[in-house]
């Protein structure tokens, strides 16, 4: 049996379209990138539904979770001898970028929702339990993988460590952002990460950044702000994601109403019961969902088959955004002349709600804030924090933008029958259509 | 609008008035690990288990004009307070949801009668459950050292929650 770690006598690398090469040389990551578990990340997209707007999306968890070894690795090299970095905290650094989304699951979002699951639960669970993960960990010591664990979900007693992965400036963000704007296509999300690499400093709790890499850190607030609004929330995306959950949801009422499925959904059993054992969670990729979604399309309920069927084929609902006036006055309205005409308010009336907050931090003298800001370091050695020195920081700190939209399948209104209801319908949704015209 | 943001507005307007950001996060949390139907999702942040979640439903509801975030100043030090409007009782109203009441509003009280810095102590006991005491004790020295808890300080919050729980 292998025990600690030990150099690999050629240095391993990975092609990558975002960071050119993706270097290993420590047998222990090289062994972890092998294991079943992490493999299986090969099968999970990092952007879930986000394909059927930006075709190109289709980058999975295991690029990303590479990406962010690799940017983990290069802060390191540039810690290295400086004070506060410990050395023996490489490989538990490395370990934890490259497990950080071990836990993942196929569409975790609208999973989680649906079945109150935790991707950070069953992360601890494949850290922790009987799988090849924990056996590859193990070899560094009895208490390596928890605190692998610990360090993803924050509660490792070095802060630094913490922050070189989640934070405000972190490994993972500064691989999505480019990961994500490289394959969706879009020209956000850049930003010169070498530059921001070469300024990282480490102090005893947190990452902080040479005063002089300022503008960069600018540049990757503004991406990050950019990337959440042009494609993380690109309503088309939250229309597939909104079509997605409302297919679970059915499945999960159709289960506990008896109905006899045709493809009986045997890999949802687990999520239905509560008690998923770990195993079995580890057998569910999106082919495995994605093949019973093809077969739901053949189902007797007419909702699922329905969902399904636009789902498979991107027939998405269309929106309309609303403001309170709506939800005070016209929402149990809708609802009602919905079910007048069949159609069930449950699934193809749907309220989605985003919001975002690009950067925050807490002042001297304002409550405290939950967010480590991040902070510059300044010629005299002391510490300010971003938005104090930068002015573009600064109009956009603490700004937080929300958006309310609702989701319905407009090609119905224009089937024939409840003409009635249906002209009532449209001139609800109309109201709000002018609305943001006029905005 | 939906069931999640109308039950943290239910549980805003038990409260009355709860004052803190940090006060609200622990009670929603606290909440939830008393069995409340409450979804937000927490992981652990500086000052605790924290819902990144909460903090922008809260935002959203502020946007639809449920509910008011009033910055004040208190001795030299701002503080967040948040109220459901009168716009959000009406809604509140119109709305029919499955929530606990009589336990829900009692538990909700007690918990906005206590400090925000032991709703954090409790809150952060409560995210080490499935640890055992010894070893919850040992997380909140380290990783709570600034706030210097002490050993009383963790009896009183052992016997708080066994006091929460006795009320399930």
């Amino acid at each position: 049996m292998k025990t600690g770690n030990r150099k690999l006598q050629e240095e391993k690398v990975f092609k990558d379209p975002v960071h050119r090469y993706i270097h290993v040389r420590d047998e222990l990551i090289w062994d972890l990138i092998g294991t079943k578990e992490f493999q299986r990340l090969r099968r999970i997209r990092q952007l879930g539904t986000t394909f059927l707007t930006f075709h190109g999306a289709e980058h999975t968890r295991f690029n990303h979770s590479l990406g962010v070894y690799e940017i983990m690795r290069r802060i390191i090299e540039v810690f290295e001898g400086k004070p506060h970095w410990q050395e023996n905290e490489r490989l538990l650094c490395l370990s934890a970028a490259l497990l950080h989304d071990i836990g993942h699951g196929p569409f975790s979002h609208s999973f989680e929702k649906v079945f109150q699951t935790d991707h950070e639960w069953w992360t601890r669970k494949i850290i922790a339990g009987d799988t090849e993960v924990n056996q590859v960990l193990r070899r560094m010591g009895e208490d390596f993988p928890q605190k692998v664990a610990d360090v993803i979900e924050k509660t490792y007693p070095n802060k630094l460590v913490i922050s070189m992965i989640s934070s405000q400036i972190d490994a993972d963000r500064m691989d999505y952002l480019q990961r994500d704007a490289f394959y969706t296509g879009v020209s956000y999300g850049h930003f010169d990460m070498e530059r921001i690499l070469r300024v990282m400093r480490p102090t005893e709790d947190q990452v902080v950044i040479k005063n002089t890499g300022m503008h960069a850190v600018e540049d990757y607030i503004m991406s990050r702000y950019q990337m959440y609004w042009q494609v993380y929330f690109h309503p088309v995306t939250r229309s597939a994601e909104v079509i997605l959950s409302k297919i679970l949801q059915r499945v999960k009422a159709l289960q506990e109403s008896g109905y006899s499925f045709k493809q009986h959904p045997y890999h949802f059993q687990g999520f239905f019961k509560g008690e998923l054992p770990l195993e079995e969670y580890l057998q569910l990729d999106e082919a495995v969902i994605l093949y019973y979604f093809q077969m739901w399309q053949q189902e007797e309920d007419r909702i699922l088959r329905d969902l399904c069927q636009r789902f498979m084929n991107r027939r998405l609902f269309k929106y309309v955004e609303f403001d309170q006036n709506f939800v005070m006055n016209d929402w149990m309205k809708l609802q009602e002349l919905f079910r007048k005409t069949g159609v069930d308010p449950e699934y193809y009336l749907v309220i989605d709600s985003s919001s975002d907050l690009p950067y925050d931090f807490y002042r001297p003298g304002e409550e405290e804030e939950e967010r480590m800001p991040i902070h510059l370091l300044m010629p005299d050695k002391k510490l300010r924090e971003l938005s104090r020195e930068s002015d573009i920081v600064e109009a956009i700190s603490g700004k937080k933008r929300t958006d309310h939209k609702l989701y319905y399948p407009k090609e119905w209104l224009d089937t024939p029958g409840n003409e009635h209801e249906k002209k009532q319908i449209r001139d609800i949704l109309q109201v709000q259509e002018g609305k943001r015209e006029i905005e | 609008m939906l069931p999640d943001h109308a039950k943290i507005m239910t549980l805003l307007n038990d409260a009355e008035v709860i004052v803190g950001r940090k006060k609200l996060q622990k009670i929603v949390y606290i909440g939830k690990k008393m069995n409340l139907p409450l979804q937000e999702k927490y992981t652990f942040h500086m000052y605790g288990p924290y819902s990144e979640e909460l903090t922008l439903r809260v935002e959203e509801l502020c946007s639809l004009g449920f509910v008011t975030e009033l910055k004040e100043k208190k001795s030299g030090y701002y503080q967040y307070r948040y109220k459901v409007t009168d716009d959000g009782k009406t809604f509140l109203e119109k709305f029919p949801m499955d929530w606990p009441e009589e336990e829900a509003l009692g538990l909700v009280k007690k918990l906005n009668d206590h400090s925000s810095k032991f709703l954090e102590l409790v809150s952060t006991m409560l995210y080490f459950d499935e640890l055992s005491k010894a070893e919850v004790k040992n997380k909140v020295f380290t990783l709570k050292k600034s706030q210097n808890y002490s050993e009383s300080d963790i009896e009183e919050a052992w016997d708080f929650i066994d006091s929460l729980k006795r009320k399930q």
